[in-house]
Order: structure tokens, then C-alpha cells, then sequence
């Protein structure tokens, strides 16, 4: 019988099993980020614990909210800045060259193929995109993580997602993602592997294969995951190149990790994306999800385009079009979030930072921001927000607030409307 | 390890999310204790109110999906300094389960008709989970009682008899 990706990934990464069901892996890195990080920091050093496993597989970030707002937040940054220096975690990221972790740590080149990864932040799912196998988890575990170099999961199970078709002008991986969502419901892949493959995800760039990992757990998945391929190969050239003699070498190299042919599967899902619409959330599930001409007319308050899910360059400039030589209507509060400064810098070289402006937008540094209500962007009770995040919960982006998730593009179309609108119309 | 008995808060919702359990505004405190009267605080479920139901409950049951969404510990802490630590679903969403065993508490699935007859009890139901006998034991004030039987993964038995991952892994890794 063969692998899947996954159980390749396990198989080469085993420090134990405790039980049948159980296995314990090395971790490669392990993420960290203000928010989750400094109660396992506090939690070490209350227990005469204060140790690292290793401080080059240790990376962190302030991301969530930065520039501090308040002395709570500050003092988050401050254990957080405070630690890294202490233990000599030399890839930790602040003011100035900090941005959202599951966009700035793959820019850095620490996620590679075959990979396991894991911190506390149930987003972690989006470095799959490159083959590696990635968890969020909660703070004990990132604890152990820190302390150990190691994490519990149970055998992973995977889920087979064949993307098939073309996708059609101004359909984008958030669509793609929202409606398998809506398919299998928020349930759908709770304790899962997400594996996506197909032509449709074989075409797509490294952003977009981000995207789509990205919002794996809110299927409930584990991780999601693509093979890592010639796309994988050039994104990580950079920091590759002096282990082979070239990127087709590497990309050679990584078909190491590649599922089997007959590989098992718990369930597998079909999809063709030829027809598909732009996709929109309407509920406080991110699987409520119907196209966006059922939802045209829509008043909305403020559009939000960044985040983890959708604030990469990629994103940024799908946005643009439309929003090149357009106003936003006067009853939106437009808002975007660059993901990182590398995608704020090449925004701005590209002029995309100017048409946001001309168009209305304000541009704040790179932050998590809107997407948890936790520092800027926060909704009024009442408001309606349509924003490029991840999820739609109840209260997310503040109380009493409603998200609608959709793409960049729909995004952009729907601040020039005031109202959520089919972004066809505007390219 | 910590007590597993105790009156039960019945919330009759499937996919109750970690942003309900606990809203991200606070998840900028630096001490569990803060979390303690947020516990539940958005939790959108018709005629529920977290400022009288909650009081004096030490066991949750629920629907299917609990605790899906982010990854935050705080979702569990919160229950854990309200003196919550056992509840009971049809299912979980797989990072708040592990983070309750982790924690050293209980996160028992049972089957759906399981489920459906504890929600035939009374709110004033009391509750006991015996780690032995890998059975619940339901009564309510008039006298109705359920038995019903749960399987353990063998590793999160050992985490709650460890009291949590921590002190399991600091042992043997």
C-alpha cells in the first residue's frame, strides 16, 4: 500500500508512539507570535522551565497587534522580544520588519518540503503550500514545541481534493476554498490532512496555494497540503540554491514527498471549477457560503482586503485592477492590510500602494488587524464588514458586527459599489 | 487530577466556535483568572444568558463540532478557572480537544442518540464521569437517570492522568 504525503512526512518525522492511534514527531520549527506564545513563555519560567530546544528552529513574530495599542499588548511584544533575546532566537521579527507570520515566515524561506511545523495559531494549515505537513496548535503544545522539539498527533487521515477545469476570469483560490467549504461543511475534514492537487492546483502560484491551505481548517482540517513542485522549487530558490545545482533538480528532488499513486484515502472530493462564481459568505459559518450575485446589493460599511488568507502581493494586485482610476463609494470605510513589508515594498514600487490611496483606501502597516477585532478595524454593532479574512464568526471583527469573506477582487468591486457586488462588471 | 462531576450546562448548538467561547478581544491578557467572567460571553444561542446559566456548572454537553475555529488555549483556560472540566459531544474540532486533554481535562464524544438523551434531562442534571468504568452517570431532579458508556483514546487517558501533556512530555521526551 502506499503513503500519502502526510504519512510520508510522519513516517520520516517519528519520535514515538504511545499508543496505536497516537504518534509523537520531531518538529522542524516552530512558529511563535505574540499573542499565544507569551502565556507558554510565562508558564516555562513559573516552572523552572525557561528552556529552548533549539533556537535556530525557533522563529517568532509580533504581528497581531503592532504597533502596540495598549500596555496589555505592549507588554505581549515585551515577553515575546524579551525571550527571544534571552534564549538568542535570531529569526524574531518586530517594528519595521514584522508582518502577518503565515505570510512573512514563507517569504523568509523557513518553510520547506517535507517539513513538520506547528504554533499556536490555527492558520499554521497554510504552509502546506509547500508540502510540508503544518498544525496550529494550542499553547501547551507550542510549550512542549519550545521546550522539546516535539508534538502528539493522532495517524493522520487525509482527504483527497482534486481540483479539475479552468477557473473563470475573476475566480480566484478564495473562491475555489469557500465553495469546497460550503461542500463539506465546517465539520468536513475535522482530524484530516486537506490534500489539494489537480491541474487547477498544479497551474496555481505559491500565493494562491496558500490561500487555499490557508482556510483548510475551517473544514476542520489539520493541515492542508500540495505537492511541492517546479512553483515550490522557484518560490524557494533563493534560499535553496546552494543544496542544488538547479530548480528543476530541487523540484526533482521534492517528488521524494509525493503521495503514491495508491495511496488511502478516508474520503476523496471531485471538484470542477469551470462554472464556478465568485463565492461570499452570508452567516457566522464559513460554510454559508453562496455565490456572489445571490447576495448583490448587499449594503456593507467597511471592506477590509489583508490578512494571513488574502494580503499578499498576488492579492493586492487583483484588487487593483479594479480599483485603478475608481473611487470607493463614500458610505465605505476602505482598509488594507499589506501582509508583510516585502508586499508593501513591492506594492509601492508597483503603484499599487498610490491607487489604493487615490481610490479611497487607507493603508496601514503590515498586521493581522481587522481580521480578529483585535486592534484596528473593529466594527460597530450593526456594521457589516466585507473583508478578504478567513472567518465569519460571530463577534469576529467586533460585537455585533457581520463579516462577509470573499476575494480580493469581489473586495475591491464591492467598496466601488457600497455594496456587495458580482466583481465581473468591473473587468 | 482534577474533579469530573458536577451540574451540567446543556448547550444545544452544534459548531459553537472558540470566538464564542472566548472573544479575541481578551485574548491580550497575560493570566487565565482574567478570562474567568468573558467565559461564553458571545455565544450566539437563543435565550442562553452567561450571567446567570453558567454559575455552579462544572460539566458542559453539547452538539457536534465544539470548539472549532482558532487554536487559543484560552478557549479551554476559561472553562478551567470556572471550574469547568469535562465536556461532552457528539464531536470536537481537534485543536480544542487536544488542547483539553492537554490541559489534563476531559473532551468525551459520544454517539448522536447518546447525546439526544442527555438533552432529554432536566437543566438541573448532575453528572459523573467514572475514569474506570468508562461510564457517565446522568440524573436530574426528577429522578431520571441515563448510564452511558464512552471510550478513551488510550493516550489522552494517560495526559488526564498525567495532568495534562506537559508533564507527560517533561518525563519521557
Amino acid at each position: 500500500m502506499g503513503k500519502t504525503i502526510a504519512e510520508k512526512i510522519f513516517a520520516s518525522h517519528l519520535r514515538d508512539s504511545p499508543s496505536p492511534a497516537n504518534v509523537v514527531l520531531a518538529i522542524d520549527v516552530v512558529l511563535c507570535h505574540e499573542i499565544t506564545t507569551p502565556i507558554a513563555i510565562n508558564d516555562l519560567v513559573a516552572k523552572g522551565m525557561d528552556r529552548v530546544f533549539d533556537p535556530d528552529k525557533i522563529k517568532a513574530v509580533i504581528d497581531h497587534v503592532t504597533p502596540a495599542k495598549d500596555s496589555k499588548t505592549a507588554m505581549q511584544g515585551k515577553i515575546l522580544r524579551d525571550w527571544a533575546r534571552r534564549h538568542n532566537i535570531k529569526d524574531f521579527f518586530d517594528i519595521g520588519s514584522n508582518g502577518v507570520c503565515h505570510a512573512l515566515f514563507p517569504e523568509k524561506g523557513f518553510i520547506r518540503p517535507g517539513y513538520t511545523i506547528i504554533m499556536g495559531d490555527s492558520h499554521t494549515c497554510t504552509h502546506g503550500a509547500f508540502g510540508a505537513f503544518a498544525a496550529g496548535v494550542g499553547t501547551t503544545d507550542l510549550e512542549v514545541g519550545i521546550l522539546k522539539g516535539v508534538c502528539s498527533f493522532r495517524e493522520p487521515k487525509s482527504m483527497k481534493v482534486t481540483i479539475t477545469g479552468t477557473l473563470p476570469a475573476g475566480v480566484y483560490a478564495k473562491d475555489v476554498i469557500l465553495s469546497i467549504i460550503k461542500q463539506i461543511t465546517v465539520n468536513g475534514a475535522t482530524d484530516m490532512v486537506m490534500e489539494f492537487s489537480g491541474d487547477v492546483v498544479d497551474q496555481m502560484s505559491m500565493e494562491s496555494r496558500m490561500t487555499l491551505c490557508n482556510m483548510a481548517i475551517e473544514a476542520g482540517g489539520t493541515s492542508g497540503i500540495c505537492m511541492p513542485d517546479r512553483a515550490t522549487a522557484e518560490y524557494l530558490w533563493p534560499f535553496i540554491q546552494d543544496s542544488y545545482a538547479s530548480i528543476d533538480e530541487a523540484a526533482n528532488d521534492f517528488k521524494k514527498w509525493h503521495s503514491d499513486p495508491d495511496a488511502a484515502y478516508a474520503k476523496e472530493l471531485k471538484i470542477d471549477v469551470t462554472g464556478l462564481k465568485p463565492q461570499v459568505t452570508f452567516g457566522y459559518k464559513p460554510d454559508e457560503v453562496k455565490d456572489i450575485n445571490e447576495m448583490e446589493g448587499t449594503p456593507v460599511d467597511q471592506v477590509y482586503i489583508g490578512s494571513c488568507t488574502n494580503g499578499r502581493i498576488e492579492d493586492l494586485r487583483e484588487a487593483a485592477r479594479i480599483l485603478e482610476n475608481r473611487k470607493i463609494a463614500p458610505t465605505v470605510r476602505g482598509i488594507l492590510s499589506p501582509a508583510t513589508p516585502a508586499t508593501f515594498s513591492k506594492a509601492m514600487e508597483e503603484g499599487i500602494i498610490k491607487i489604493f490611496l487615490d481610490s479611497g483606501f487607507c493603508v496601514t502597516n503590515p498586521t493581522c488587524g481587522a481580521c480578529l477585532g483585535m486592534s484596528n478595524g473593529v466594527l460597530a454593532e450593526g456594521e457589516v464588514c466585507a473583508s478578504t479574512t478567513n472567518r465569519n464568526f460571530n463577534g469576529r471583527m467586533g460585537k455585533g458586527g457581520m463579516v462577509h469573506l470573499m476575494s480580493p477582487l469581489s473586495a475591491a468591486a464591492t467598496a466601488v459599489a457600497g455594496h456587495i457586488t458580482d466583481p465581473s462588471k468591473y473587468i | 487530577m482534577k474533579n469530573f462531576y458536577g451540574p451540567t450546562l446543556f448547550l444545544d448548538r452544534s459548531d459553537i466556535n472558540t470566538d464564542e467561547i472566548i472573544p479575541a478581544k481578551y485574548l491580550t491578557e497575560n493570566t487565565k483568572e482574567a478570562l474567568k467572567s468573558h467565559i461564553l460571553e458571545d455565544l450566539h444561542l437563543q435565550g442562553f444568558d452567561p450571567g446567570k446559566d453558567i454559575a455552579g456548572k462544572n460539566i458542559i454537553v453539547t452538539r457536534s463540532n465544539f470548539g472549532c475555529g482558532s487554536s487559543r488555549e484560552h478557549a479551554v483556560w476559561v472553562f478551567e478557572v470556572n471550574d469547568i472540566s469535562v465536556v461532552i459531544a457528539e464531536s470536537f474540532a481537534r485543536i480544542f480537544r487536544q488542547n483539553m486533554f492537554n490541559c489534563g481535562m476531559l473532551a468525551i464524544e459520544l454517539s448522536k442518540s447518546d447525546i439526544d438523551a442527555l438533552f432529554t434531562l432536566g437543566t438541573d442534571t448532575v453528572i459523573s464521569v467514572d475514569l474506570e468504568k468508562n461510564q457517565i452517570t446522568a440524573e436530574d431532579g426528577q429522578g431520571r437517570k441515563k448510564i452511558l458508556s464512552f471510550k478513551l483514546n488510550p493516550f489522552d487517558r494517560e495526559l488526564v492522568m498525567a495532568g495534562g501533556w506537559l508533564a507527560y512530555a517533561d518525563s519521557k521526551y
